[in-house]
């Protein structure tokens, strides 16, 4: 199971809690379960989020790997300039 | 991505030739936006909203119609008329409802109808013909105020999942992060602070106005020359809102006279081409500074609460901000990026960051590098700067002490990769512009800044010529030198001279998508695809040199240049140069390229500190920065003297942002400054000399340590000019921009 952070903002759409657990093995797969198993995460999912796995922010590579010890938070999308 | 391959050592990378294209910049040959011409061209001309928020009750084009040197009249029906544009949704639906006003014009300045005539003064004329009746509607133009109860809303049922039930129907995302327990964190400070601080917006400023060429077919099949930080996503947004399909819209970038972010979206290019389409001819469009200023994106202003604690020895207890950002009529204004910013630099165990992107009738805010960051700083470094002052502490040693470094849990959630910022706070202290005595009336202010950085979608395309030089294809629009930093890459990996290399901005039919320059990206990305893509055609060279000897492909490697034996079991054969090799290329296998596509995830977050010196004329107000040093970490510079550019182009940019440029509205909703003459950019005479310190820390997700510098630059000057006129006033500046009347008054009321 991989342990993924939410910012505060999303914790209303997964019973209050900071982490929750899911199984996967990608970015896109993390993502699938968390809509599947959360299902008022799939707003935010669907508005567009970028991932930190271990501190690297993934912005959009679903097959991007996560594993049961990778340090992952949900993050809001990167806009640059 | 596993980068097994680092570099260190380099032959070409960190040196400074010339860039590639600055014989057509200094003799005019380069051609800009306006600078394109077609048989038959038509001119067009947009009209604009006069007023702040008004219902739209009729358009009569009738008598414009009637002019004879006029070929076509839009209006959104032309664009509502297409099969695709009902289904439009998302930012799709709000980029087309801001290049077309629909049903209401909702700020001075919104497009309204638009023309194409025969010469672009018949154009202008014709839209004094057009007949446009209006139903004037309350206006707001200030975030605070539209964030009230009973102020003006601009569009029901625009806010998102993220917005607590309750808020004004103008707050339209809403983002809260932190950890810790800041009342816990206060509680065992030894001073807290707390503070208000505004920004006004600023536009961008780049010198080249938006400019396009278009033609459009009945057969949907279509041309667009733009100035665009980014063609792939303008051909998608143009399809989107013309329903065509993306592939029959081919895009080509010109060369564009600066972006800063403000050109990576459309605004007159749909509009060309529907006029072009209408009038089965080319139409060309090229914006006033005045339509600049008016329809075009400026940055978020922003309204901020920031607290912090600290202890007695500068140990920071707990932070914690609210920004609130207004973006214009439509959503997204960056109050989620600028709370994740805020606090970034920090390593805290107490803090909490809340965002707000609000609603007004102002135009549609665009990026502005690292757009948030700059506000961000300004308001957090401030009261930093006041703990400091207060508690009698260094305030590069108070950021020391709480710096974040490799494994810090960043104050947006995770933990940083090896990151530069205690190399940057330890080159500004070691820095002789820290140490160096100031004049009476001088004061001094520091700055940390942040910014993530980006990678995206990226592609590149490496040629080999007969006579051994190397034709490159990017498809990341030039926007500051990168054209000399992707040669100088790909020399590094094929061992030839720099000047060998000629790199091309492709255009979308060429090249596979590529994502925006923005991001600070370009360097990083671009320079990876096209280190990946120089190693593919070294593999294709190496393996013609291997069937030329006779040996096993993986006993040849590249080395100076050339494919050699990979040792001594190998073989003995004399070094074979790249251009002997494709001198012969089309009789041993064809033509050499090398090419890759891929969506690099490891652009690696960047910081920078900022040391300023300012004086301040108690009589007049004027504030004049004398000194100023940027210190930033590039990860490796690959062109260090443009690395410098980017570093002080930030700067001043920041020194503008921070003492004159601002967004004036008055009690209509129109906008009072919307020319160079009203609305000031620093100019030479601002400024002093911007000195620059190169940190590198390698990134680890580049081959060669590549973090990206465009934006983070901007981050420190707004809060680092802000505490040295702070300084030199003894005064506590909080509002943006420090103009003559506005130090003035603080110096009367004493903040």
């Amino acid at each position: 199971m991989v342990e993924v952070h939410l910012w505060s903002a999303l914790r209303r759409f997964a019973d209050g809690r900071e982490t929750v657990e899911v199984e996967a093995s990608t970015v896109g797969q993390m993502l699938d379960a968390l809509k599947r198993d959360y299902p008022g995460l799939a707003a935010p999912i669907d508005a567009g989020v970028s991932v930190s796995v271990d501190g690297r922010i993934i912005a959009s590579d679903l097959t991007e790997p996560v594993a049961p010890e990778s340090e992952v938070y949900l993050m809001q999308r990167l806009r640059g300039g | 991505m596993a980068l097994d391959d680092r570099k260190s050592q380099f032959l070409y990378v960190g040196t400074t030739p010339d860039r590639p294209d600055g014989l057509d910049k200094v003799t005019g040959r380069a051609k800009f936006g306006a600078d394109a011409y077609a048989p038959g061209m038509l001119h067009g001309a947009i009209l604009r909203s006069p007023h702040a928020h008004a219902r739209i009750k009729r358009i009569d084009t009738s008598r414009a119609e009637a002019l004879k040197d006029v070929k076509a009249i839009v209006t959104r029906a032309d664009f509502a008329d297409v099969p695709f544009a009902p289904g439009l949704e998302g930012e799709f639906w709000n980029v087309l409802e801001n290049v077309m006003a629909g049903d209401t014009a909702l700020y001075d300045g919104h497009a309204i109808a638009a023309v194409a005539a025969t010469s672009a003064l018949a154009a202008r004329d014709a839209l004094k013909l057009i007949d446009v009746r209006y139903e004037e509607l309350p206006h707001v133009t200030d975030v605070d105020e539209a964030m009230k109860e009973g102020a003006p809303v601009i569009r029901e049922g625009a806010a998102d999942y993220s917005v607590p039930e309750g808020m004004h129907p103008n707050v339209v995302r809403y983002h809260e992060s932190g950890h810790g327990d800041v009342e816990a964190g206060f509680a065992e400070a030894d001073l807290v602070i707390e503070d208000h601080f505004v920004t006004e917006a600023t536009h961008q400023g780049y010198i080249e106005p938006h400019a396009c060429l278009a033609t459009l077919g009945g057969d949907g099949k279509g041309e667009l020359w733009c100035c665009t930080q980014g063609h792939w996503i303008v051909q998608k947004t143009c399809a989107a809102l013309l329903g065509i399909e993306t592939s029959q819209l081919r895009v080509t970038a010109s060369e564009i006279g600066g972006g800063f972010g403000g050109k990576t979206t459309v605004f007159i290019e749909p509009v060309a081409l529907a006029l072009s389409r209408k009038a089965n001819r080319p139409v060309k469009i090229v914006m006033s500074r005045n339509e600049v200023f008016r329809a075009t994106g400026p940055t978020a202003s922003a309204s901020m609460d920031v607290k912090i604690g600290m202890k007695k020895d500068g140990t920071i207890t707990a932070a914690e901000g609210v920004f609130r950002l207004q973006g214009g009529a439509f959503p997204g204004a960056p109050g989620d990026m600028t709370a994740m910013c805020a606090f970034a630099p920090y390593n805290l165990t107490n803090v909490r960051q809340v965002g707000y992107d609000v609603m007004t009738n102002r135009p549609k805010q665009a990026a502005y590098r690292a757009p948030g960051s700059p506000m961000a700083a300004f308001a957090t470094e401030s009261v930093i700067d006041e703990l400091c002052k207060q508690l009698g502490l260094d305030p590069i040693e108070v950021r020391l002490k709480n710096a974040s470094h490799e494994g810090t849990k960043a104050s947006y959630g995770p933990r940083f990769e090896r990151i530069g910022l205690v190399e940057t706070l330890e080159a500004a202290k070691a820095h002789p512009h820290y140490s160096a005595p100031l004049k009476p009336g001088q004061g001094r202010g520091i700055s940390c800044g942040f910014w993530f950085n980006h990678g995206g979608e990226t592609s590149v395309s490496l040629s080999l010529s007969e006579d051994g030089t190397v034709q490159l294809a990017v498809g990341t629009p030039d926007i500051g030198g990168s054209r000399a930093s992707m040669a100088l890459m790909a020399a590094e990996v094929l061992g030839v001279p720099y000047e060998n290399i000629r790199v091309t901005i492709a255009d979308t039919a060429t090249l596979g998508y590529n994502d925006v320059s923005h991001g600070s990206r370009v360097t990083y990305a671009s320079g990876l695809a096209t280190i990946k893509a120089a190693e593919d055609a070294v593999q294709r060279l190496c393996a013609r040199a291997a069937a030329k000897w006779g040996i096993p492909e993986d006993a040849v490697k590249w080395e100076n240049g050339c494919a050699v034996p990979s040792g001594p079991n190998a073989g003995e054969f004399d070094p074979l140069p790249l251009a002997e090799i494709t001198a012969t290329m089309g009789q041993t296998g064809g033509p050499i390229s090398g090419h890759y596509e891929a969506t690099p995830e490891g652009a690696g977050v960047s910081f920078a500190t900022h040391i300023v010196d300012a004086e301040v004329d108690r009589e007049t107000g004027k504030t004049k920065v004398v000194r100023y040093t940027v210190v930033q970490d590039a990860g490796k510079a690959i062109h260090p003297t443009y690395v410098e550019g980017q570093f002080q182009g930030g700067a001043a940019q920041g020194i503008g942002w921070a003492l004159n440029e601002e967004y004036i509205y008055n009690d209509s909703g129109r906008l009072e400054n919307p020319l160079f003459l009203d609305y000031r950019i620093p100019v030479a005479s601002d400024l002093p000399m911007i000195d620059t310190v190169i940190v590198e820390v390698p990134n680890p997700g580049h081959p060669y340590g590549v973090r990206g510098v465009g934006e983070t630059s901007i981050c420190p000057p707004l809060a680092a000019i802000a505490n040295a006129v702070s300084a030199a006033a003894e005064v506590r500046m909080r509002r943006l921009p420090m103009s003559p009347p506005r130090v003035l008054s603080a110096l009367k009321s004493d903040g």
